[in-house]
């Protein structure tokens, strides 16, 4: 069972935007910041082990206000040890908050997949709870650009 | 493992003609190239791969000057293929002044061009083509790695047509694309049911389900091995070009996918498993350092031509180069599923030398005869040479951004860096088929809108960054956009917004204001609804007025951090 709790498919249909902001927007810092107190407020300020995450993002977004995210956590998800929570959030966007996925042990496998908005080039942050109390986490740039000069 | 360096051949061959000095004479030169010479190939093992890519809608033999600048940045930096000149030259030890020589480098190209002629068409390819296949029979896999059906006026005008009409002739075994896609989802999907081979394509998804779009892999049996073919298109296609033209579909690099078609060819039971990519030659030397179980890399995409095999682990990158020029051949020895030996020869096609194949040379003439009074019209004369490739500038972009300038009456021009585009030599006539090689897109409106200093800035870090990131994942392939009428520095080694500075509006000499508004005049926007003329109506106008293009030395662009 999987459900999302926060924006995750709004995207869809905002239109054509023309992208003005590009990587070094100023209120980068202040994002990042937000971010990573959100990830304190889900770890109760636990640190999180690097690994067992796998991030599914383009390297370059084809599309900022639609971006596929497939996000999957090894974990055995048995009833003595499973996944129960994996939080996403953006460093670059207005609210950091993304999107929250919970699992159980009936989940068969900790895996997900949605659509994203991004507004800029950015880090994706992906922290992932077990049963047991461990975090892990794993993180991915996203760049959004102006395109149009390769070839 | 034999490494043996053929083409020094070629180069041998050659060197002791120019000991004197000056340019040897065409027919000097001719007589000491031979087909046999060129050809010559001491065969291996039991499978032969041919490889041709980024033809670029050249049927006929061109003249084409290769980049005198093109930097590697992190890892790449000095590496093959970022070296030109004298240090590719010397990296590979070719003499100077020699046919390979002109074939890979820019050194004394207008010189050297008078002497050894136009390289490559379709119809000294089917030679070689022919000729490799009668000698090696059932091992020979024949390979197109896309960017072939555009390029053109009679591709563009074609949809795709001549390209896909003539290259049936050389019966491929599989192709990739890239500027493919530009002709539209409909059209893409009419041209490969034709086909009768497979266009392959395990990175590219629809955007509905994302779902595979395309057929990933091929399974082929050649001198009794069995070898997987796994297709790869330009990961950034909707990205570089325009996304509204093939919404459906949604690409990438996608190494996760890579990686299990690699597995399941393996686990189909692949002995040889050879990744047919169009990502890029930066992108692929990281692809093969950490996806396993690839032998073979058959590159694309940003136009290097290697006399030699790179190796990365277990896996043989070959780069063979663009514009129809070359041929590729790679003979493989495997056994027990394990490459044992390799040998391998970058083909220059030199047009005078290799025989053509007469029933492609009626193909080719068939294909351009709707269009051959077109073709042929002069508009003007080139004073110097005019070429493309570099990742700053080049003469026929400082043509067109000076043109652009005139014509659509603006204080700055945007022009895109992309690598195709055939040069004109010192003194020769200016046709319209030279125009449309260096222009032929599905998408050459030329715009003329007011933009900020700032988002011209915005502009040039984001294209540096494509060219420039350290990280090639993040790399697009293009060279950096040509800039008319604003001149910059650019440091490559500092990371997105903060490489480019000291923006000048070169008319009056003035740095360029950020909040300040400019007349800007562009091509091949990726934006759907973009209006204006079609940019090959303007270079015509303007080399028509101009009767004799002369272009003065680039000093626009500062160079820094190599």
């Amino acid at each position: 069972m999987r459900n999302m709790t926060r924006r995750a498919a709004l995207a869809v249909g905002a239109g054509a935007v023309t992208l003005t902001v590009v990587g070094w927007n100023q209120g980068a810092h202040a994002a990042a910041k937000e971010a990573a107190d959100d990830v304190a407020k889900f770890t109760g300020g636990k640190a999180a082990t690097q690994g067992k995450i796998t991030i599914e993002l383009p390297e370059i977004a084809e599309n900022g206000n639609t971006v596929p995210l497939t996000v999957s956590v090894d974990a055995p998800m048995t009833a003595e040890n499973y996944v129960s929570d994996v939080l996403v959030v953006s460093e670059g966007n207005p609210n950091p908050g993304v999107v929250t996925f919970h699992f159980t042990p009936l989940s068969g496998k900790a895996e997900a997949q949605t659509r994203i908005r991004l507004a800029a080039t950015q880090n994706i942050v992906v922290v992932a709870k077990t049963s047991k109390g461990e975090f892990y986490a794993a993180q991915k740039q996203v760049k959004v650009t102006i395109g149009g000069c390769g070839g | 493992m034999i490494t043996r360096r053929e083409m020094l051949q070629v180069g041998a061959a050659t060197a002791a003609l120019v000991a004197g000095g000056g340019s040897l004479t065409r027919a000097f030169a001719q007589q000491r190239l031979t087909q046999e010479e060129l050809l010559k190939f001491d065969p291996l093992g039991n499978v032969t791969l041919l490889h041709v890519a980024d033809i670029h809608g050249q049927l006929m033999p061109v003249y084409f000057r290769e980049p005198s600048v093109n930097l590697g940045v992190g890892e790449a930096r000095g590496q093959p293929p970022h070296l030109t000149g004298s240090d590719f030259l010397k990296r590979f030890g070719i003499s100077e002044k020699s046919a390979a020589a002109y074939a890979m480098t820019s050194e004394d190209f207008s010189a050297l061009a008078k002497s050894y002629g136009k390289i490559g068409g379709l119809d000294r390819l089917a030679t070689v083509v022919k000729k490799v296949r009668a000698e090696r029979d059932d091992k020979v896999l024949m390979l197109d790695g896309g960017d072939t059906w555009q390029g053109s006026l009679s591709a563009n005008a074609s949809k795709g047509q001549d390209m896909v009409d003539c290259m049936a002739l050389l019966k491929p075994d599989a192709m990739t694309g890239h500027w493919e896609f530009t002709y539209g989802e409909a059209r893409v999907k009419q041209l490969i049911e034709g086909l009768g081979f497979p266009f392959l394509a395990l990175n590219i998804r629809d955007t509905e389900w994302n779902e595979p779009a395309f057929e990933a892999m091929k399974m082929f049996t050649r001198g009794g091995v069995k070898v997987a073919v796994l297709g790869q298109a330009f990961p950034y296609t909707p990205v570089a070009n325009p996304r509204w033209m093939m919404p459906k579909w949604s690409f990438g690099i996608r190494e996760e996918d890579v990686r299990s078609q690699v597995d399941k060819a393996r686990k189909a039971g692949a002995q040889l498993v050879v990744l047919l990519s169009h990502n890029g030659f930066d992108v692929d030397r990281k692809l093969a350092s950490r996806v396993a179980g690839i032998d073979v890399i058959l590159t694309s995409h940003t136009h290097d031509a290697l006399p030699e095999a790179v190796t990365v682990g277990k896996t043989l990158l070959i780069a063979s180069g663009s514009h129809g020029k070359f041929v590729s051949r790679l003979d493989l020895d495997v056994q027990d599923g394990a490459v044992k030996g390799f040998r391998y020869k970058l083909i220059p096609l030199f047009a005078d030398v290799i025989a053509p194949d007469a029933e492609m040379t009626a193909a080719i003439t068939k294909a351009r005869a709707p269009y051959a009074k077109e073709l042929a019209r002069v508009v003007g004369q080139a004073d110097g040479l005019l070429y493309r490739r570099g990742n700053f500038n080049g003469t026929f972009d400082d043509l067109i951004c000076a043109a652009l300038l005139k014509e659509r009456d603006a204080e700055i021009v945007l022009s895109p860096g992309f690598r195709w585009g055939t040069s004109v030599l010192p003194g020769a006539p200016i046709t319209m088929e030279d125009i449309h090689n260096a222009t032929a897109i599905t998408y050459p409106q030329v715009y003329r809108m007011p933009m900020t200093g700032e988002r011209l800035k915005d502009i040039l870090e984001d294209v540096a960054d494509n060219l420039f990131n350290p990280d090639p994942y993040y790399q697009q392939g293009g060279d950096m956009v040509r800039c008319g009428g604003l001149g910059y520095s650019i440091d490559v080694s500092k990371p997105i917004g903060q490489r480019i500075s000291g923006m000048t509006h070169l008319k009056t000499g003035k740095p360029i204001e950020p909040a300040k508004e400019y007349t800007v005049a562009g091509w091949a926007s990726v934006n759907e609804g973009t209006e204006g003329p079609p940019v090959w109506d303007l270079v015509e106008k303007y080399i028509a007025a101009e009767k004799t293009v002369r272009i003065a030395p680039n000093t626009s662009v500062k160079i820094s951090g190599v």
